[in-house]
Order: C-alpha cells, then sequence, then structure tokens
C-alpha cells in the first residue's frame, strides 16, 4: 500500500529540499503536486483540501521561509499533517477489566470482516485467551460455514447465530446468546461477525444498532477496504453516525492500494486505524503505526524525526543568543561546549547519518575520510572544556602553560589535546561567523542538499 | 422505485454540487474557485484525476456567455461534460450479456474474476437466475477452491436459483474443477457455463498464474473459450479498480466488466477512466439485492446518473 503515493512525494519533496531559498511560489507549486498525488491516492477531495490549506498556512510563516532548510521544513510539516490524518499514537484494542471482552465487526458486503474475525481469533489465542467467534450474518449464504471452517482452523469455537431467513430479532437474540454463552463459559474475548450491509440500508443499520444496543460491546470496529474511493468517508460516517465507532482495521492492503482510505476514514470519523489486513492467511494481521505509515509515505527513512531532534536540541532563543554573540565576535568556549553537547543530544553521529536520506553515502565516506567525528572524541572535548575554570571558559587567551597542563590533568588528556581544541574552537568561531552572512547561508544550504 | 432512480437517488448530492458549480460558475463567469469546485464534485464521483483534468480542459474551452439564462447555459455545459463522458464510454459499449449467449456459441462459457469481495459469487448467481429466466440451462462451476465455504456459498445460490453446481472438494485445483465443469456443461446440454473463480488481489504474480492456467484448460478443452471473461468491480473501489483492470487484463484478457454495489453511495466513475485506457465494454451493474437489480449497462443512463438530468435536457 501507499507505493504510488510514495514514489509521487518523494519527488516533489527532493525537489523542494534542493530549493536553496524558498519563494512562496516554489511552495505553490509543490503543493498543487501534493494535492494531485492525494487525489490520485483516492483521498478524500474535502480532506484533501483542507490538508493542503492547513499546509499551506503553516508554510507561509515566516520562519520556514526564512530557516536555513527551507526545503526541509516545508517537507517536516507535510509530514506532521500527514501523521495528524493518520491519528499521532498507535491505537490497540480496549479489553474489558471483567470478561469476556466483546468486539463487534461490521462494515460493507466484501470488506473482509469473516476472514479479519478469524486472524483476530489467531491473534487473541496467541496471546493466551480463550476466544469464541460468534457468526451473526443470516443472509449471505454459507457465510456461517466460512466462520465455522475458519473457526475449525484455528480450535476457536463458533456460536451459530446465523439461521437463514432469520428476522431482525433473531439475529439480535441470537447475538445475544452468543455473548452471554462468552459469558457463562468464562471465554475472555467474544468476537461477532455480522453481515456486510451498505450503509445506505436503513433497515440493515437499524439492526446493527439494535445489536450494538444489545450487547454493548467494548469494541466496535469498521471493516473497510483499503482499495475504498472517494466513498469512504460517506461510507465510514455513516456506520459511525448511525453504531458508534471504536476503531477501523483496513484490509486488501498488500496489493497496490494507494491507502487515501486511510487518511479519508481516520479523519471522516476522527476513529484510530487500528489494524492493517495484510494478506488472505490468518496470520497476515498488522498493527497500525501512524508515524511509520507517514514516513512510508514520504518514502524518506526518518529524515523527519532527525529535523525534529535537531529543533529540540536547540531552541530558537539559543540559536538567537549565539547569533548575537558571534555578531559581537563574543562566542566563548562555554557556547563552544553548549553546541556540542546539542549536537550531541540529538544521538551519535552514526546514529544521525542513518536518518539521512543518502545517510548511508555519508557514512562511507566519513570512514574513508578517517573515522568522521567518534563519539569518543565529543566526550574528551567536553570534558576539557568542563576542566576549565569559569574564566577561562569565557576568555580563552589567558590560558596559558601551566592553565593547559592543568586542564589536561582534570580531564584526563594531553597539552596536545587542548591546544587542538583551542585550534578546533577558533576555527568554528570563524566558520560560524561565516555562516551568518548570507554568502555563508548559501554555502551551507547547499551541503545540506543531499 | 426502478434502479435508474435509485441509482439516481444515491447520487442526488454529487449531482447537486455539480449543478451548483455550474450556475454559479455560469453566474460569474469562469471564476477560478467555481472551476476547483466544480472540479471537486466530479473527482467525488471517482472518475480519477486524470479524466477529470482533461473534462475541465474541455468545459475550459466553453464560451461562458452567449446564452440568454443561468440555467440554460448550465445545461449546456452539463451537456457538454456528458457527452464527453459519453464519447468515452460509448466508444466501446459492448453487446449485452444475453445476446452474446443467444447469438454465441454452446456452451457460452463465462469466466468470472476479480479481487477479493468484489462479489464474483452473487453477481454470477444473478445472472444464472436471469438466464434461467429467459429460458437458458446455465450450469455453475465453483472453482473457489480457496476461501473457506466459498463452494458451499455458490451451491446454497444454486440451490436458491435452481441451478446445478459443480465443484470440488475444498483446497482441489481450479483448472481441474473447471475441466470438470466444462464435461458436465458438454454432456448436459448447457447452454452457458459461469465459472466463479477464488477473489485475488491483482498484485499476486502466482494467482494470476493460476487464472492464466484456468483458461489455457478452456481454450484447450473447448477451443474459442472462455467466451467472456468478466472482470468483477466494487463500485466503491477508487482508482485502484484501474490497476485491478490493467492486470486482470494483462493475464487473461478480459472482455467485459461488471460494477457491484451501485445501490450505495458509491459513484463508480472509475470505469469512465477504464473504458478510455482499456477500451473494455460494461456489461452489467449490480444495484440492489435482488436478482432483477442485476442490469446490463447503458452508457446514456449511467451518465445521467453520474451527473444528474437527462442528457436532452
Amino acid at each position: 500500500m501507499f507505493e504510488s503515493l510514495s514514489e509521487k512525494f518523494e519527488k516533489i519533496l527532493k525537489q523542494l529540499r534542493a530549493q536553496g531559498v524558498l519563494t512562496e511560489q516554489n511552495i505553490a507549486e509543490a503543493l498543487k503536486e501534493i494535492r494531485l498525488a492525494l487525489l490520485e491516492a483516492d483521498v478524500h477531495f474535502k480532506i484533501v483540501k483542507d490538508f493542503i490549506d492547513r499546509v499551506r498556512q503553516k508554510a507561509a510563516g515566516q520562519e520556514v521561509l526564512e530557516s536555513l532548510t527551507p526545503g526541509h521544513q516545508v517537507v517536516k510539516l507535510v509530514w506532521d499533517e500527514l501523521r495528524e490524518l493518520m491519528g499521532r499514537e498507535q491505537a490497540g484494542l480496549g479489553f474489558a477489566s471483567v470478561p469476556p471482552t466483546v468486539i463487534m465487526l461490521v462494515g460493507i458486503q466484501g470488506a473482509g470482516k469473516t476472514t479479519t474475525c478469524g486472524k483476530l481469533a489467531r491473534v487473541f489465542k496467541q496471546q493466551g485467551k480463550r476466544v469464541l467467534l460468534v457468526a451473526a450474518d443470516p443472509r449471505r449464504p454459507a457465510a456461517g460455514d466460512q466462520l465455522a471452517s475458519l473457526g475449525a482452523d484455528l480450535d476457536v469455537p463458533v456460536h451459530r447465530s446465523d439461521q437463514p431467513g432469520a428476522s431482525r430479532a433473531d439475529v439480535v437474540r441470537a447475538c445475544v446468546e452468543g455473548v452471554a454463552r462468552g459469558h457463562d463459559q468464562g471465554y475472555d474475548v467474544v468476537v461477532l461477525d455480522t453481515g456486510g450491509r451498505l450503509h445506505v440500508d436503513d433497515e440493515l443499520m437499524e439492526e446493527l444498532e439494535d445489536i450494538k444496543r444489545a450487547i454493548t460491546p467494548h469494541e466496535v470496529l469498521l471493516v473497510a477496504d483499503a482499495m475504498t474511493g472517494q466513498d469512504a468517508v460517506a461510507m465510514a460516517e455513516r456506520f459511525e453516525q448511525r453504531v458508534g465507532l471504536t476503531g477501523v482495521i483496513l484490509t486488501k492492503v498488500e496489493g497496490d492500494a494507494r491507502g487515501g482510505a486511510v487518511l479519508s476514514i481516520r479523519a471522516a470519523t476522527g476513529k484510530p486505524i487500528k489494524f492493517l489486513g495484510v494478506g488472505e492467511k490468518p496470520d497476515a494481521l498488522e498493527a497500525f503505526h501512524p508515524d511509520r505509515m507517514a514516513s512510508r509515505i514520504l518514502g524518506m527513512g526518518d529524515v523527519l524525526s532527525l529535523i525534529e531532534k535537531a529543533q529540540e536540541a536547540y531552541s530558537r532563543d539559543q540559536a538567537e543568543a549565539i547569533q548575537k554573540k558571534i555578531a559581537a565576535k563574543s562566542l566563548t568556549l562555554e557556547d563552544f561546549r553548549e553546541q556540542i553537547a546539542q549536537v550531541h543530544r540529538m544521538g551519535s553521529m552514526d546514529q544521525i547519518l542513518g536518518m539521512l536520506p543518502g545517510g548511508q553515502r555519508l557514512k562511507e565516506m566519513a570512514a574513508m575520510s578517517g573515522g568522521g567525528v567518534p563519539e569518543r572524541e565529543i566526550r574528551r572535548t567536553v570534558a576539557m572544556i568542563d576542566s576549565m575554570t569559569p574564566r577561562e571558559r569565557r576568555d580563552h587567551t589567558i590560558i596559558n602553560g601551566s592553565r593547559k597542563k592543568r586542564i589536561a590533568r582534570g580531564s584526563g588528556t594531553s597539552v596536545q589535546d587542548v591546544n587542538r581544541l583551542i585550534k578546533q574552537f577558533l576555527a568554528a568561531r570563524k566558520m560560524i561567523k561565516t555562516m551568518t552572512d548570507a554568502g555563508g547561508r548559501r554555502q551551507l544550504a547547499q551541503l545540506l542538499r543531499g | 422505485m426502478n434502479w435508474l432512480q435509485r441509482l439516481s437517488a444515491g447520487l442526488t448530492k454529487t449531482r447537486e454540487a455539480i449543478r451548483g458549480s455550474l450556475d454559479r460558475l455560469l453566474g460569474r463567469g469562469p471564476d477560478p474557485m467555481m472551476l476547483e469546485e466544480l472540479e471537486a464534485a466530479l473527482i467525488a464521483t471517482d472518475l480519477g484525476v486524470r479524466t477529470v483534468g482533461r473534462l475541465m480542459d474541455r468545459l475550459r474551452e466553453e464560451t461562458y456567455g452567449g446564452d440568454p439564462t443561468a440555467s440554460a447555459q448550465t445545461q449546456r455545459l452539463l451537456r457538454v461534460l456528458k457527452e464527453a463522458i459519453l464519447a468515452t464510454l460509448g466508444a466501446c459499449e459492448g453487446e449485452p450479456l444475453d445476446r452474446m449467449v443467444a447469438g454465441g456459441p454452446r456452451p457460452f462459457v463465462l469466466l468470472a474474476v476479480g479481487v477479493n469481495g468484489v462479489g464474483k459469487t452473487t453477481t454470477l448467481a444473478k445472472l444464472a437466475q436471469r438466464l434461467r429466466g429467459s429460458g437458458k440451462t446455465p450450469l455453475l462451476v465453483a472453482a473457489d477452491t480457496f476461501r473457506a465455504a466459498a463452494i458451499e456459498q455458490l451451491v446454497v445460490w444454486g440451490r436458491r436459483v435452481g441451478v446445478e453446481v459443480i465443484r470440488h472438494r475444498p483446497g482441489a485445483d481450479p483448472s481441474a474443477v473447471v475441466f470438470d465443469g466444462l464435461a458436465a456443461a458438454k454432456a448436459r446440454g448447457a447452454d452457458v457455463v459461469l465459472i466463479d473463480t477464488a477473489g485475488r488481489l491483482h498484485t499476486k504474480t502466482n494467482l494470476m498464474d493460476e487464472l492464466r492456467k484456468m483458461k489455457k484448460v478452456l481454450a484447450r478443452e473447448l477451443p474459442g473459450a472462455p467466451h467472456e471473461v468478466l472482470l468483477v468491480l466494487d463500485a466503491t473501489t477508487g482508482q485502484n479498480a484501474l490497476s485491478q483492470a490493467r492486470q486482470f487484463h494483462k493475464a487473461v484478457g478480459v472482455t467485459g466488466l461488471a460494477l457491484t454495489k451501485l445501490d450505495g453511495t458509491a459513484r463508480g466513475g472509475i470505469v469512465v477512466a477504464i473504458a478510455e485506457e482499456l477500451k473494455i465494454p460494461v456489461r452489467l451493474i449490480g444495484v440492489g439485492e435482488a436478482a432483477e437489480d442485476l442490469q446490463d449497462f447503458q452508457a446514456r443512463a449511467f451518465v445521467d446518473a453520474l451527473l444528474g438530468g437527462n442528457a436532452d435536457a
């Protein structure tokens, strides 16, 4: 799922990232393409519109345009919004404090309710729970047989509530019996497989309402086909309004579904996607992770979490203070230490490189040119600065021979090491100075294009 | 309510959106906001971004002045839209299935294919009932030996509509079932053989190979068979239906489409894109649970339901 969307996004965002300076027009063009990509992926047109409007608004802020890496910032905005659409957190199933936990599956014909029922039974069984399946679809020929056959394969009992020709009252009564049996016989989980129905079928939606009222399930899960088009919103909204949902299971995602239904259904109902059906076999059920899915759509490793980390580690205020100091040529070893610590906070160099697109290549390059920036080096540098007196940190010019000896002893290094640190500090100061000029900024942007 | 009314009723919202956009478009001239709104209304029918883009280009060519009243202009633009879609659908309008059966070889062999859950079994059962009603002798073949109780499902249907079902045990080679089905049809002098295959995602090459094999067996046992490879599509499916059509077509040469679940709020606009790209005719549409809800596809009626009003207005 999502491959085609992912391909398009990667292309669009690559172009964005390549822009050293972003204009509103760059952004508008990229958003136009993102809009098309989302529509082609079957995301509901209203949701696409809102999505684009939100990104456009946020991207128009001066912070984005004037940041060092405007392209990256826009990418991050898109990623944030995507993750928001899919629901930030991974959502599991809610279990009842007093068993049995009653789960009701609903959805239109052919979404995959019965197959999903079998898959859920397998998951629960593996968790050591006692599961009872309830066949509650009297209309589709042999639906009960299908569930019975799945149950037999898994060695899970199936309560048959699917007498052909059963009336609405019969179906409700049979469901109540099934749940009662789960209760009486000490089952941990009861899963009800209801019949497929179109959301416009009033009578059958009423039947679902009746069942729900009668058995008060802990979970009502909408089973929906990942290949659903623009109709996903109308369908999901109707089930949510009529029956009330606690979550969604998306099926048939192992094909080349564009996955728009994920975004549409979640946005329309506000209910979390809990599982993905990824095949016909009983073990083909996966938990849904919104953040991983968002990254996968953007097709870009974890570059966005890197940006996030960088932002956390390096607040705007700090950045501004340092800028001022540089302007006044007053950057000290204390600031230098702070900088190093910030880089350190982002994670080890290896980790950071791993998060970058093409980071693997960078790592190799670093290794070839003599090992890059080893962890140990950073720790030693920090130790040396920590061994200095506050006065020394604020004014490096007073560090003479005997002070160097003391610092080396205090940090377990040598005088040569201390000399090298001061040299690095002066070089860094010079580099940061260049970076704050317009020309230097462009150079750095060039460097970051990857 | 007949199926067209029902189909139309389901599409009321879309239609209103399209008309509303057109009205406002005319009230103010070609305002980009209005065009965008109209584009959104068209996208909501699952026509697909590309088809909608083409239609919008067509509309932009139109002049907005001329006609005296806005409503007359709305009608005119609506007609432009409809004719554009009809031109695509009409270009590959096929013969109705009943006529193909009546004028075709005996037995007429139909192979139903599609992804999981689109309604292959139900469609075949309804088709069997319809053929039986018109005096033919159909035979159902349960070649979905994979999904649990798929055979039982067809058997129950067979009993319900009074049509014999040829079947094997679950897990049997579907090609073997097909072979037997054909032999039985010849022996019994059946007019039509309707073969129900297992749902498979079009991306699974091994399962598509299995279909190819079934088709090969058919052609070997009865030259010219299958006479129709019917791809069943779910109208609630979005752009993925195009991918399904491409892959199934590549594997077994689809000759007709059936569009199911049109009785909900889904529009099934994607068939226009399929018609445009693959030139495969839509034969049947499913607009309800009852046997008579399986209808022959009529391009004009479909477009009317899609965009609203009748095309002559």
